[in-house]
């Protein structure tokens, strides 16, 4: 107990525990309020000034726990998530809800714990430590949906560290060592089960396509400044040890151009704002698993540049939509629009959040995203390059054009809310300057990447080809908007006969869709009432009245008795040989 | 007057609260019964700490009865498994009791206060006595001085509720025939033999050609303190028994009379008996592996549809027992550690949980599960004891049941069975269910329309002992290497074989 706390005192993970352990003592307000601005401060400076190599040594059950392990991975991870956690906290200023104050501190803590963890058990520890600690972000929204959200979450969150655990204690048997550092070995083909399994797990807080669904569930179903928060640790912490333990894995290339590719169909269709953000946050998610899967210098600092940038611009549209649906109660794009009038500032922010997420140059994504792009062009992945160039373009039109259209111009919705409160806007504009000043310097930002750079991202050629990509997406944007074909209007359309394969097209989506959704809910339906079937057989027989549950007679009890003791007797006097 | 005491440990962790029950008894008064007891309970405890300081190198205490020297005399033998066994009984008393106190206040009739003392102690006595003892009709003895108590804690629950008296009585008539058992297997062994010393016993067996009395003595032996343990299907008694038992006696017999029985199989499997081959070897791993995975699961699965909280702990219980059967049958020292570990952690947790679920029915005076709706507003410290010891049931890390969980995956793998450590992974799934049944009630159900008598949090006599006990699996979640170093120390004398191993050092008055 004394060796871990004495190793606890060298991680910033400490600062966090103790602010979680003293707030509630707080009265709500100013003092708790600045509690949690400090907390973030100190982590980043005991990661700023912790010197590098392994240290905050434990033991448990016999294996050696490396509870601080310094690199510069680690400590890029560390110090934007430090960021995060303070610019989130400047957001929550209104809040005066203990638990998810408590809830945010533990979630930031164990998220940094992971990224200092030396070895796995550790980073196991901390992983279900941000599965449990989120939970309580969702569930603070108080809605009964918001409750079986929570519970799906929970469930795939604590899976996830399950199958780690699984994967950790396989690998630890086959190589004796729980030392967290690079798996890849001889590549795929020569990776025990263990190695898969941990695969598996990172996968899944990764959002890996099909095992993503849990994200667009959850995030949109948190509190205001929960999803602010949420959005920031869990899924970088999985790039984060993809990165640490899989880079190079030359299948997670082609794994991250799915992931860029197909959440921009679904966003583009989908009408709730924070889950159009949800899934672009899935996207841009699959930049960073390129760029591990690419694995050379380049692409790793591309993908810590990425993630790095992509908390800070992710976390500002999040702060824009909240704050639009903290003060009009829906971040839905139908229900909104014109609010421009009222709520100017925040406008401006979510363009700069837009923009970045966009990759316009002068602004945070494109000194990042150039990183990535370069690695696969330099590694001749021509189709995987092609793909997130049109990913990009996909980003642009989902996120960077339809948030702050839907939501600040369009049509205008009548709705004129006051501006967002002061708190809000402060956090709102740190962190737009802190995406135009990455975008602006781009060599502050390259002086903390794990490998040194010599990249320059304003070249005339990189400058050309994504004015060349945003232009014509701005464009494509303008035309659909024109002649209505943008899926969110719904008005009224005036059709030629010369447009009516236009129509046609959508009719015929439409109609699959429909197809899709009737068979799907079918099945639901069908595996609902299998679900119930197996439920009433098993509590027939588990059940209080059950079989196995009854009360039985004593002489019942003892003929079991006697049976057993004669399978004992015949299997040691008559089966085996004397 | 310390020299004396130190010097005859053994004993006088023993026959204290032996002597101690009938002198309660005889003053006839329950306050004065309470603080002989807490006296005796406390010393008895410090004694156990301070043998498992001394046997903590790997050596062994001997003391002769009276000076009579075995296989003679009857002889008490400590080593590491014996006085782990003995810390969690002697811990578990001493903390129960003043629970106790407070708890018997409501769910027995003030006549019978100063019997459930005396009774208590010579429960506590005779689970004492069968984890020192050396003599293999001394296990016999104190089992059935542990028993006959048990039997009549139970009974006094009948003031609650009535079935108690029919549990009392399952458990009487199995609680005997299982007891026969094992006394027809001694006897067989001492036909075979000639002697009831244990350590004689071992040398006698290893030097003696295979036959058939010894082996029908094995399986006796087994299955007659299987029902002791619970082992399934032998567990129907447990539910009952735990379920309608006063609070006090559900959490003290949970956490340490199924483990006292599971350790006399294990001293018997391996020092009397040698497990590391032939038919005890084969009556491990076709007998009590599959019937240790199918309680894993089939117990959980009929926990999660317990409507009555004490009963699900009672099955979670029959459970639990499997994950510590499990680890014997790997038969390597980290698969026995594991099972000791389990031991000692589960005592901690389930008698945390069952003191925590017996505050909320001294409260609501009901252990069905509608009764626990809005706890947490009503009662948080007692709610949340409940959500720490149920991680720890589910083995959630930083609580103590993670480390017996990996412990036992570890020694699953060291032996190379992979399917194994999925049936550990799966059943804890089924943990999570139960216990999240309870959370979910706790937390987010509104609390009862109050009648008269709104529910308020649980007297401190209560709360203390229960929330000591969850500090303890915290602390033990995190700073293992104490009990997982006395469970290796243990394992290893056991695996070893014999009972012979180790530097013997001798106490009390060496003669005659």
């Amino acid at each position: 107990m004394i060796e871990f706390l004495t190793a606890l005192l060298e991680t910033p993970v400490l600062w966090f525990l103790l602010g979680a352990i003293v707030l509630p003592f707080i009265p709500a307000g100013t003092g708790r309020g600045l509690l949690t601005l400090v907390v973030p401060i100190i982590s980043a400076w005991v990661i700023w000034t912790a010197p590098q190599g392994l240290g905050g040594a434990a033991s448990l059950a016999g294996l050696d726990l490396t509870l601080m392990r310094v690199d510069k991975l680690s400590i890029v991870f560390g110090l934007i998530f430090s960021l995060a956690a303070f610019l989130a906290a400047i957001y929550a200023w209104h809040l005066r809800d203990t638990v998810q104050q408590v809830a945010t501190l533990l979630y930031a803590g164990t998220a940094i714990g992971a990224v200092f963890a030396g070895d796995l058990l550790t980073l196991f520890i901390y992983w279900e430590g941000t599965a449990l600690a989120s939970v309580f972000l969702i569930w603070a929204r108080g809605t009964e949906g918001a409750f079986h959200t929570g519970m799906r979450y929970l469930i795939i969150q604590i899976g996830s560290g399950v199958i780690l655990i699984a994967g950790v204690a396989l690998h630890y048997t086959q190589t004796g060592s729980i030392e967290f550092t690079s798996f890849t070995g001889e590549g795929p083909h020569s990776w025990g089960v263990g190695t898969w399994l941990i695969l598996l797990a990172f996968g899944i807080k990764c959002a890996f396509p099909l095992l993503h669904n849990w994200l667009q569930d959850s995030y949109p179903a948190a509190t205001v400044t929960g999803t602010v928060v949420l959005s920031a640790f869990t899924t970088k912490m999985a790039v984060y040890c993809l990165a640490r333990g899989f880079a190079g894995t030359e299948f997670l290339i082609y794994v991250g151009a799915i992931m860029t590719l197909f959440p921009i169909f679904l966003a583009e269709i989908e009408n709730d704002l924070r889950r159009v953000l949800s899934y672009s946050l899935n996207n841009q998610l699959g930049f960073m698993v390129v760029g591990v899967g690419v694995g050379t210098e380049l692409a790793l600092n591309g993908t810590a540049a990425h993630a790095f940038c992509h908390i800070l611009y992710k976390s500002l549209l999040f702060m824009s939509v909240g704050a639009v649906l903290h003060r009009t109660g829906t971040s839905k794009a139908s229900e909104l629009g014109g609010l421009y009038r009222t709520m100017p500032l925040t406008m401006v922010f979510c363009i700069i959040g837009a923009a970045s997420i966009s990759a316009f140059p002068l602004f945070s994504g494109f000194v990042s995203k150039s990183l990535i792009l370069s690695a696969t062009a330099d590694n001749q992945y021509p189709i995987v390059w092609a793909a997130l160039v049109f990913a990009s373009a996909g980003v642009l039109s989902h996120s960077g054009i339809k948030i702050p259209y839907f939501t600040f111009f369009a049509h205008d919705s009548g709705k004129r809310p006051a501006e967002a409160p002061t708190h809000m806007l402060i956090a709102m504009g740190l962190t737009a300057f802190a995406c135009v000043f990455i975008g602006v310097f781009p060599q502050t930002l390259y002086a903390l990447l794990p490998y040194s750079v010599d990249y320059v991202p304003y070249t005339w050629a990189h400058v050309l080809e994504q004015m060349q990509l945003l232009v014509f997406a701005l464009l494509a944007f303008a035309l659909l908007m024109k002649y209505g074909f943008f899926p969110e209007e719904k008005r009224g359309i005036n059709l030629d006969t010369d447009w009516s394969y236009r129509k046609m097209l959508p009719a015929i989506v439409g109609f699959s869709c429909q197809v899709i959704g009737a068979v799907w809910s079918e099945l639901m339906r069908g595996s609902h009432a299998a679900k119930n079937a197996i439920l009433d057989l098993l509590s027939g027989y588990y059940g209080p009245q059950g079989r196995a549950a009854q009360v039985q007679s004593t002489g019942l009890m003892v003929l079991w008795l006697a049976i057993l003791l004669g399978t004992a007797l015949v299997l040691n006097l008559v089966i085996l040989p004397s | 007057m310390l020299e004396g005491i130190v010097q005859n440990a053994p004993l006088l962790a023993i026959m204290l609260p032996l002597i101690a029950a009938p002198v309660a008894v005889l003053f006839g008064n329950k306050s004065v019964a309470f603080y002989i007891s807490g006296a005796t309970l406390v010393l008895s405890f410090a004694l156990c700490v301070y043998m498992a300081l001394l046997v903590s190198d790997g050596s062994i205490l001997s003391y002769h009865i009276g000076g009579w020297a075995p296989p003679i005399g009857i002889e008490y033998r400590i080593d590491a498994a014996n006085a782990m066994v003995m810390i969690i009984v002697s811990a578990m008393g001493a903390l129960v009791l003043p629970y106790a106190r407070a708890s018997i206040e409501k769910e027995i009739s003030p006549g019978h206060h100063t019997m459930f003392y005396a009774c208590y102690m010579l429960c506590f006595t005779g689970l004492m006595g069968v984890a020192a003892t050396g003599d293999a009709f001394n296990v016999f003895v104190f089992l059935e001085i542990s028993s006959l108590s048990t039997y009549v804690l139970v009974a006094m629950g009948a003031r609650q509720d009535k079935r108690a008296l029919s549990a009392a009585y399952d458990y009487l008539i199995l609680g005997t025939v299982g007891a026969t058992f094992f006394v027809i297997g001694l006897g067989f062994l001492y036909i075979a033999t000639g002697t009831l010393n244990m350590v004689d016993l071992a040398d006698k067996l290893a030097n003696s050609p295979d036959n058939k009395t010894i082996r029908a003595g094995f399986a006796l032996i087994v299955i007659g303190m299987g029902l002791k343990l619970a082992l399934f299907p032998l567990h129907r008694w447990l539910p009952g028994a735990y379920s309608y038992a006063p609070s006090a006696v559900s959490a003290f017999l949970a956490s340490t009379a199924t483990k006292v029985a599971l350790y006399v199989v294990i001293r018997f499997t391996f020092s009397v008996y040698d497990a590391s081959s032939g038919f005890e070897r084969t009556t491990l791993e076709y007998i009590i592996l599959p019937l240790a995975i199918t309680a894993m699961f089939t117990a959980s699965a009929v926990a999660i549809f317990q409507m009555n909280v004490k009963k699900l702990l009672a099955y979670s219980s029959v459970s639990q027992i499997g994950y510590m059967l499990l680890g014997l049958t790997y038969l390597n020292q980290t698969g026995v550690a594991a099972s000791f570990i389990h031991m000692f952690n589960h005592a901690m947790t389930k008698g945390a949980l069952f003191m925590a679920v017996g505050m909320v029915v001294w409260r609501t005076g009901s252990a069905l599960l509608p009764s626990f709706a809005g706890i947490g507003r009503t009662m948080p410290w007692t709610a949340a004891a409940i959500v720490v010891a149920g991680l720890s049931l589910i083995g959630v890390p930083a609580t103590a049941g993670f480390v017996s969980k990996w412990v036992l995956m570890a020694g699953a793998f060291e032996r190379g069975w992979w399917p194994v450590s999925f049936a550990i992974v799966g059943s804890s799934v089924l943990a999570v269910i139960y216990v999240w049944r309870l959370v979910e009630v706790m937390y987010f159900q509104e609390p009862k329309a109050t009648t008269k008598d709104p529910v308020r949090e649980a007297p401190l006599a209560m709360l203390v002992p229960t929330w000591i006990l969850i500090l303890a699996i915290v602390w033990f979640g995190i700073a293992a290497n104490a009990p997982v170093e006395l469970a290796r120390i243990a394992a290893d004398g056991l695996l070893a074989g014999g009972f012979d191993n180790g530097q013997t050092v001798i106490l009390g008055i060496p003669g005659r």
